[in-house]
Formats: structure tokens, C-alpha cells, sequence
């Protein structure tokens, strides 16, 4: 196991290597000029050929990216071109709303959506399972902007039981955190809870087939304990990881989401240094994002031991 | 249903995994301290949506308004204008030599830097020579400068080699880069680099700890600012500064701002869409105004140096095919905020003058631009027509225009893109077909364009003008009268020549005015009208 682990992190080091000269060479080729950014319309050619060399974009190719690599081995991801802040800084501001909303998601998903798809294999072609079903198409069909409007609307708005918008941190009050977080994650979570409770009752319905299933029955076992101590834990491998593609997909960003609830993530932070421009920006959130989905896939991959005894690395 | 959860979670491995993971995980992250706080946690506090998030904190380095808006908030400038456009003492008074020759200013007691230094006349010298080196109306007065100086630490002298009596009107000039006054520690560095040290002059301290680029910036009440006297007049007056704190927080999605408004989670937002009043109409806690009645000029502008537009006759076509009403009505929909305007110096303003507007504001004519094209003997050249698709003010403006000159005979071809492409693009002097371009559009606040000595478009220097790179004498010339004209009279009598030699020969199209809606919570009272936003002289009731 030891030895998987260690042969895993190795591998990131070329997966970063490709990502990195990837991203540097992809940005330096789309057309677009932070120096024209920062000096605004009425800059004259010779203004923004100034402020180009002033910010190293009038060097050689092979030179920016050497030196960006060079401070990227130090651990330094950089300073913003637009504004000046260090990346680390940057990413360490907008990290923790996304971190946290995808958290509290993920467990608002899974609290819901195991027990439906759960549900909908033990109810098999009943009315509990079409209504988990079309609950799943709904999920998935409806834009989430769309959901967020009418979560507002009715919950802030109508009744006012929510703030509309904004983001708190868990360390200035759970309470005020969860009331402004609330609503963006049961918003994402539709999406997750339909993902995760259809895959739940796939996988449910292929292992309630199994004998050991109906020797349990047959033994007396309670159904309860039959559904999820037998059938779940057996179920649980396709369902960790559809949860762990998700945790990782909520953590690369949600632009969307954060747009609608004014949630000052990630998302918007890529979004917005695409639109600028930002290289270094850009060059580490892609990076911090690789690194991340890298280190899920690793996590999940090490899960499946827990669940499944015989999965060996 | 919940118990049942409890007890399903309870006996399973699968639940009791997740959640005490997952929740241990949430409990772990209560470290952050990112956080938009709610409004009013922290004293009285105005929350406001600007619009557009501050990321750039040097106001002399770009002209960005949201930059000029946050060098209003924490600098102070020399002179300021009202709401006559006419130069008021802000830090300094002025006296002026007999023969125009020598400006001598006066800084006033109290003035005082954030960190306590007492702002002097080197201090507003090293800021104004920066200034100089980015602003264009700065440069125009800097080529006329024959020194600049400290004469001790309360007077600084400013001697011309001929006389600029636009002098004033430049130095207090509110906008695109007004000189805002910085210690000459900071403003003594290069004017290519952002500045990096944030002391201000002005009526509140920039919290750098609480600021986040493109999300929110607070500023904090400057308690040792001492106002002038006069009442607050557009960018004159006294600055009195009546609340604890402002904090801008960004929104990119206007509906959300708009809902939080209307629940008074914020209290003010600068810029509202038009097609969202309906909904802020039905508020009654909400008051929708225009505060900066002058708004903005939205234009077009062509390539000089390229076929089809580099014949003044096929211009003349483009711009008789165009109907200023066919594009505000596009672009803003609700003729109660837009203004057919033909003055290229903006209506409302002191030069405003709308000869040779002609079919532009009476609805365009495209039988004419037909036959004038005809006359011209254009040759169906592609007209390279550039079109943002991320900048709500700027989208409409190509489809119209591109419509008209189909219309006309015109072989368009628009070419989508984002703006940042369309503003790296435009900086290219390549044939169309080779990368470059034949017309844009974009939009001028209306004080930075009420003047030929700092409208951009107006600069005939070819390679060394603005985009499009015109090689205009003719212009060159008027603007020089322009500045050696020394009363208004003679300045409006240049103006209306300029004015016609520019719609003459197309150097632009101007394509109309319109204002921009703001919106406050009605517990925010005493906002004064200004070209620019500002948070001084404003009361919050609790």
C-alpha cells in the first residue's frame, strides 16, 4: 500500500510537468494583452510597450518561462500581473469558500441521495422509484441558475429565511456561515443528489441481486441492515467514486453558483483572470486544480480498500 | 425522516465514513478568514456595488474608472471642478501672473497624509510630474512647463513657456486620470510601474488587510482629513465624510445585486441595468437616480490606415448609413435614458455644438450612403468589424452598425471575440486580412471627451494617435488655437470648427449619449450629484 502510495505522488511530477509547459504555452498563444488591461483605453502603443517590458511580457518566451519556473520550484506561483498580489495570496483568499461549499455539498448530497437510491432499488419499479427517478431528471435537466433564482426567491426573498447573497467564514460564526451557504449548496446539490442517487440505485439494484443478499434475507436479517450494512457497503465502490469526481468537479470551480450567491471562489477567480489575461493567475489555479484532481483520484483509488477488503494495491 | 437517517447512518460503515470525514473536514476549514461580511457588522457601513471589481490600485497608471473612482476615496487632488465645470480650490488655492505665464499655488492647513506626515509642496510636485508623463492633457501641459517646483513646503510654482489657460481646467480635470496627490516617496517612482504603497491624501484610508483584488475593498473613515468649508458642489466642496466605513463589494451577476438591495444586505449600486428597473421600481425602499446627468458617449471608430476606410468619402458613407436612434434604442431600449446627440464634445457640456451631425440624428440615410458609396467607387472591401461579446455596453453597437452598412452596400464582415482580444487587436497597425481591423466601437465617459485637449479621438498624429492612427494637420492646428484661445467665448467658436472638421472627415461617430441608472437603499441620504461616484457628504440612517 505504502509502496502504491509513493508511486502515485511520484507520478504527479511529470502529470505537473505536461500541465505546466501545457498552460504556459496555451496562454502565451491566445490572443490578449494584460498590459492593455491595466492601462485601459486611452494608453497609447507607446504607454503599453512600457508597461509590457515593466512586467517582464517583452521577454523571450523560453526566458518568462524559466523564470516562472524557477520561483515555481521555490514555491512561488508568482504575482498577479493585474493586481500586483501574490498568487499564493490570491488562491489562499478564494480557496477556502470553494473548499468549504464543496464540503458542506457533498455532505448535503450524500445525506440525501444514498437513502433515495437506496430507496428506489429496495422499492424497485414502484412509485418511490419514478419519483426518485424523475426527481434525478429534474435534477439534472434544470440550468442551476435557475434553481438558485427560485431558491431566492423563495427563501430570501419570500420568506426570508436566508440572506440573498454573500459568503461568511465558518471561523466568524457556523451559524452566519451556514445561513449564507445554505442555499448555494442545496443548489449544487440538486445536481449531486440526482448524480449520486441514480448511481446509488444502479449499483444497489445489481448487488441486491446477489445470492449472499437473499441468504441474508432467508437468514432473518432486518431488511435495514440487510440494505445497508450487505448491499451498500458492496454498492459502495462506483458510488465513491461518482462522489469523488463530484467533491473534485465542486472544487475546480462553480462559477456559476459563485456568481449567483456572490460567493468570492475560485471560479470566479479563474473566470476573471481568463478575461484579464492574468498569466500567473491562470498558469497556478490550473496547476492547484491539476494538483487537487490528482490527489481526489489518489484518495478515492485508497477508499476502495475500506469498502471493498478485497481491492489490494 | 431524519431519525431514520440518523439510525441508517448509525449502523452503516459507508455512512459513518462519510460523514465523520466529510464533517470533520467542514470542521476543519472553520480556519478561513475570507468572509464578506454582512452590511453594517462593523460600525456604519455603506456597502456598495460598483461596477466592476478594483484590481488595479495605481490611479495614475491606468485610466480604468473604477481605479479613478478608488483615487477619489483615498487621495486628494489640487483643484476640483463643479458642477459649471469651472476650477475650484480643493487642496490649494491659485494665484495667476499678469502675463499667464506663472501659476503660483497655495496648499491650505490641515492637509495630512495617512500616516500622519503633513502633505507639502514636493509632495504635490513629484505627484504631478508623474501624472504628467501617463495623462494626455497632462503631457499637452507638461510640453508647455518650464519648471515645476517646490518653493518651500507650502507653495509650488509652475512657470510656462507660452500660456496654456486651460491650465486649470486640465489640473482638475475629474477623469480619466485626474493628479491625485500621493507622498513623493510613492509618486517619485516610475510612472510605468503600480505603485505599491497605498498612503493617501484624501477623506478615507484604503484597508489594505481587508482587500481582496476583484472582490471587495474597504475604506475606512480618515479621521484626520479636514474638509473645506464649502459645501460639497460635483468633485468641489467639502469632503465630510459622514460614515465609518465603505465597503465595495463586486457582483458579477446584476440580478443578485439587485436582490440584495431590495432585502438591504447592500445599500447602493452604481451601475443598474436598464432591463432590471421594472423589478427595483416595485421597491419602496429603493430609489432609482441618475447622479451623473451627463453619462456617457457611446462611438465608433475606423482604421485610417486601411481600405475601405481610409477614403474620407466611404467614411462619410458608414456614418450617413448610421441612425444614433437605431442604436441607443438597441442599446439601451428606454429613451428616458439615452439622448440623440450630434455634439462630438457630449450635449450638456460647455463646447457642446451638433453641426454637421446631420442624418446621424435624424435617423440615418442609407438611400444617400448608397449613392455616396457609389460616388466613392468602394469595391466591396471587407469591413473587418469587431464585436465584444463580454461587455454588456458594447455588444449592440456592431450588430446595428453592421445591419446599416449591409444596408448600404457595405461587404461586413463582423468578427465576435471577447474584449480583451478586441483591445489587443486594436493595438495592431496589420492590413484587416492580416490580423488587423476596420471599426470598433466603445464608450466615453462624457468628461473625458468635453474637451479637444483630452478626447483621444481628436489627436491627428498618425502613428502616434489613438487607434485608428488618423494623420490629420487640419486637427492638429485647431487644437493648438484651442489652447492658446483664452476665454470661453473664443474656445466655443474653435470648438464648433473642430466639431465640423471632425464629422467632416469622420475622425469618429459619435453615436449618442446615454445615462447610466444608479440605485440606493433610502436609508443612504445626502448623495450628491458627480460625474463620479462618491461617498463623501453621505448619511445612513440605522
Amino acid at each position: 500500500m505504502l509502496g502504491y502510495i509513493i508511486r502515485r505522488i511520484l507520478a504527479v511530477i511529470p502529470v505537473m510537468t505536461i500541465v505546466a509547459v501545457f498552460v504556459f504555452l496555451l496562454l502565451r498563444l491566445t490572443p490578449g494583452d494584460p498590459a492593455a488591461i491595466i492601462a485601459g483605453d486611452m494608453a497609447t502603443p507607446a504607454q503599453l510597450e512600457r508597461i509590457r517590458t515593466s512586467l517582464g511580457l517583452s521577454e523571450p518566451l523560453h526566458e518568462q518561462f524559466i523564470t516562472w519556473v524557477g520561483l515555481l520550484l521555490q514555491g512561488d506561483l508568482g504575482t498577479s500581473l493585474i493586481s500586483n498580489t501574490p498568487v499564493t495570496q490570491m488562491i489562499g483568499q478564494r480557496v477556502w469558500p470553494t473548499i468549504n461549499i464543496a464540503i458542506l455539498t457533498i455532505v448535503l448530497s450524500v445525506l440525501i441521495a444514498v437513502p433515495m437510491g437506496v430507496l428506489a432499488a429496495w422499492r424497485h419499479r414502484t412509485w418511490v422509484d419514478y419519483v426518485v427517478m424523475a426527481f434525478s431528471v429534474l435534477g439534472f435537466s434544470i440550468p442551476v441558475f435557475v434553481i438558485g433564482y427560485l431558491f431566492i426567491q423563495t427563501f430570501s426573498i419570500g420568506l426570508g429565511w436566508f440572506p440573498v447573497q454573500g459568503y461568511v467564514a465558518p471561523s466568524e460564526g457556523f451559524g452566519a456561515f451556514l445561513s449564507r451557504a445554505i442555499l448555494p449548496c442545496l443548489t449544487l446539490a440538486t445536481i449531486y443528489v440526482a448524480l449520486i442517487a441514480r448511481m446509488t440505485r444502479a449499483s444497489m439494484l445489481e448487488v441486491l441481486g446477489e445470492d449472499y443478499i437473499r441468504t441474508a434475507r432467508a437468514k432473518g436479517v432486518k431488511e435495514i441492515v440487510v440494505l445497508f450494512r450487505h448491499a451498500l457497503r458492496n454498492a459502495a465502490v462506483p458510488i465513491m467514486t461518482i462522489i469523488g469526481t463530484g467533491f473534485a468537479l465542486l472544487i475546480g470551480g462553480v462559477v456559476v453558483t459563485e456568481s449567483v450567491f456572490n460567493i468570492p471562489g475560485i471560479g470566479r477567480l479563474t473566470v476573471d483572470a481568463i478575461l484579464a489575461r492574468d498569466y500567473p493567475v491562470i498558469q497556478g489555479m490550473i496547476l492547484l486544480t491539476s494538483g487537487l484532481y490528482v490527489f481526489i483520484n489518489l484518495i478515492i483509488d485508497l477508499s476502495y480498500t475500506f469498502f471493498d477488503p478485497r481491492i489490494r494495491y | 425522516m431524519l431519525r431514520i437517517q440518523e439510525r441508517l447512518f448509525r449502523c452503516t460503515s459507508l455512512g459513518r465514513g462519510m460523514a465523520l470525514g466529510l464533517l470533520a473536514g467542514a470542521a476543519l476549514m472553520t480556519g478561513s478568514s475570507l468572509a464578506t461580511t454582512p452590511a453594517g457588522a462593523e460600525g456604519k457601513t455603506v456597502t456598495a456595488v460598483m461596477h466592476s471589481g478594483l484590481r488595479v490600485l495605481d490611479p495614475i497608471i491606468t485610466t480604468a474608472h473604477i481605479t479613478r473612482n478608488h483615487g477619489y476615496m483615498i487621495y486628494d487632488v489640487l483643484v476640483a471642478v463643479d458642477e459649471n465645470f469651472e476650477p475650484q480650490p480643493q487642496m490649494a488655492d491659485w494665484t495667476i501672473s499678469d502675463d499667464n505665464l506663472v501659476y503660483t499655488f497655495t496648499l491650505r492647513d490641515g492637509l495630512t497624509f495617512h500616516d500622519g506626515n503633513p502633505v507639502t509642496a514636493a509632495d504635490a510636485v513629484a505627484s504631478l510630474k508623474r501624472w504628467g508623463k501617463r495623462d494626455s492633457g497632462g503631457q499637452l501641459l507638461f510640453d508647455v512647463t518650464e519648471s515645476l517646483e517646490a518653493k518651500d513646503d507650502k507653495t509650488l510654482v509652475w512657470t510656462l513657456k507660452s500660456p496654456f489657460p486651460a491650465l486649470l481646467e486640465i489640473v482638475g480635470k475629474q477623469s480619466a486620470v485626474p493628479p491625485f496627490i500621493m507622498p513623493e516617496r510613492v509618486a517619485s517612482g516610475s510612472a510605468d510601474e503600480a505603485i505599491t504603497d497605498y498612503t493617501g491624501s484624501g477623506p478615507f484610508v484604503f484597508v489594505e488587510e481587508e482587500y481582496q483584488p476583484g472582490v471587495s475593498v474597504t475604506y475606512r473613515k480618515f479621521e484626520d482629513y479636514v474638509p473645506r468649508e464649502e459645501p460639497a458642489n460635483w468633485m468641489a466642496g467639502g469632503k465630510n465624510v459622514k460614515v465609518d466605513q465603505v465597503k465595495w463589494v463586486t457582483m458579477p451577476d446584476a440580478q443578485t445585486a439587485i436582490n440584495a438591495l431590495m432585502s438591504g444586505e447592500i445599500d447602493y449600486i452604481e451601475q443598474v441595468q436598464i432591463d432590471l428597473l421594472p423589478i427595483l421600481e416595485t421597491s419602496e425602499n429603493v430609489t432609482v437616480e441618475t447622479r451623473d446627468e451627463l453619462g456617457y458617449q457611446t462611438i465608433g471608430r475606423m482604421n485610417f490606415k486601411y481600405p475601405p476606410f481610409d477614403d474620407v468619402k466611404i467614411r462619410q458613407a458608414a456614418m450617413m448609413a448610421l441612425s444614433q436612434e437605431n442604436v441607443l434604442g438597441t442599446l439601451i431600449g428606454n429613451p428616458d435614458y439615452y439622448t440623440i446627440c450630434g455634439a462630438i464634445f457630449g450635449c450638456g457640456t460647455p463646447l457642446a455644438d451638433d453641426s454637421g451631425s446631420g442624418t446621424l440624428t435624424s435617423g440615418g440615410d442609407i438611400e444617400g450612403a448608397k449613392k455616396l458609396l457609389e460616388e466613392a467607387g468602394y469595391d466591396g472591401t471587407p469591413v473587418v468589424l469587431m464585436q465584444p461579446t463580454d461587455v454588456v455596453s458594447l455588444t449592440a453597437q456592431p450588430v446595428v452598425a453592421a445591419q446599416a452598412l449591409r444596408e448600404a452596400g457595405f461587404n461586413v464582415d463582423m468578427q465576435p471575440m471577447d474584449w480583451q482580444t478586441l483591445v489587443t487587436r486594436r493595438a495592431s497597425q496589420a492590413k484587416p486580412s492580416e490580423g488587423g481591423w476596420n471599426m470598433f466601437f466603445t464608450n466615453w465617459m462624457v468628461p473625458e471627451i468635453n474637451s479637444p485637449l483630452i478626447s483621444p479621438m481628436l489627436n491627428g498624429r498618425g502613428d502616434d494617435a489613438w487607434f485608428g492612427w488618423p494623420e490629420d494637420d487640419e486637427i492638429e492646428v485647431l487644437r493648438a488655437e484651442f489652447i492658446a484661445a483664452d476665454t470661453l467665448d473664443k474656445q466655443k467658436e474653435v470648438a464648433v470648427r473642430i466639431q465640423e472638421h471632425t464629422l467632416e472627415n469622420v475622425l469618429y461617430i459619435p453615436l449618442g449619449q446615454y445615462a447610466s441608472p444608479q440605485a440606493r437603499s433610502n436609508k443612504l441620504t445626502g448623495m450628491i450629484p458627480s460625474p463620479v461616484p462618491v461617498f463623501w457628504n453621505v448619511e445612513k440612517a440605522d
